[in-house]
């Protein structure tokens, strides 16, 4: 249903429901621009029932944690955020954060890399592997280049060399039985509940 | 040598070196008390919290902070389940207030 209807993802970068103020006063300007935003969607229709119009966010843990389960989290989130500030939205999709550029900066610089890491890798879950967006999307750079995801692309890790490198080059059927690149970031898409620009994937714990 | 080192708790399942089986036990027992049932693992973690602070076992409290925050808890509710753990711990040292008074009542004229 989604896939036809307009779709917003607004994505509030709170750790969670009761420490949304402290997170407003925290990140400032650009959240509480967030907050408002949502409450003008709301006002035109996003996120209302009924109104075919959807408003879906997403969460990601501000720290070296995993995300709470998806389903959990999001009822949680409808319940405090109608009461608190009259928003509403449709789905709550959790992403787990990559051990990548800024948030790899911050695990180095407060000493949690090892346990982050060892935390990923210890909570690895076969059942994440089936949904993993690599398996059925590539991501493609403002030259044309062709990464395997977002992650691969931001650490310029590239399509495996066998491989057309270029979307002028692609091909459907060799891609969709490509060996796809792989690193220690790859264990943030595989640990837990999983996770993708749709939220959590794995089919069983 | 520090009584307590932080790489311990990674290191737990060492305690099973001598003993495995009552390890194994003690950990089906261990991790089947933290599952959904009447309780959600959410209400679980933050009791797992209270515990390890009536405890004051610093394991305990590294590991279920971490649990608490991974269930979906806020810092204000588990400050509120210290609280909690800390206020029995208060009034169960309080009460035994009476068993000095009595002491006391039992030599006094």
């Amino acid at each position: 249903m989604s896939t036809v209807l307009p779709v917003i993802q607004a994505e509030l970068a709170a750790n969670s429901f009761i420490d949304f103020d402290e997170k407003l006063a925290a990140y400032g300007v650009e959240l509480r621009a967030a907050a408002v935003d949502t409450l003008q969607v709301n006002a035109v229709g996003y996120g209302i029932e009924g109104s075919g119009l959807i408003l879906d966010l997403v969460y990601n843990p501000v720290g070296a944690f995993l995300p709470p389960p998806q389903a959990s989290i999001e009822a949680d989130f409808k319940r405090e955020l109608a009461t608190r500030y009259g928003i509403s939205f449709n789905h709550l999709y959790t992403i787990t954060n990559m051990p990548i550029r800024r948030f790899l900066d911050y695990l180095r610089r407060s000493g949690n890399e090892e346990r982050y890491m060892r935390k990923l890798v210890e909570a690895f879950n076969p059942g994440t592997v089936q949904g993993l967006m690599c398996r059925t999307m590539v991501s493609v750079d403002w030259t044309g280049r062709l990464y395997d995801c977002d992650f691969n692309q931001m650490l310029e890790l590239e399509v495996a060399a066998e491989l057309p490198q270029t979307i002028a080059d692609f091909d459907p059927e060799t891609f969709a039985r490509r060996r796809i690149m792989t690193g220690p970031h790859c264990f943030g898409c595989t640990a837990g509940s999983g996770s993708s620009c749709g939220g959590a994937v794995a089919v069983s714990a | 040598m520090a009584y307590y080192e932080e790489d311990d708790l990674q290191r737990f399942s060492e305690i099973a070196k001598h003993r495995p089986d009552l390890f194994e036990k003690f950990m089906a027992w261990y991790q089947a008390c933290q599952e959904d049932g009447a309780l959600s693992r959410h209400e679980k973690a933050l009791i797992g919290l209270a515990v390890a602070h009536a405890l004051q076992c610093p394991y305990c409290i590294d590991a279920f902070s971490q649990t608490c925050l991974e269930a979906g808890s806020n810092m204000e509710q588990m400050t509120e389940a210290i609280h909690m753990a800390s206020a029995l711990r208060g009034g169960a040292a309080l009460i035994h207030g009476l068993q000095a008074h009595n002491s006391a009542n039992k030599v006094s004229m």
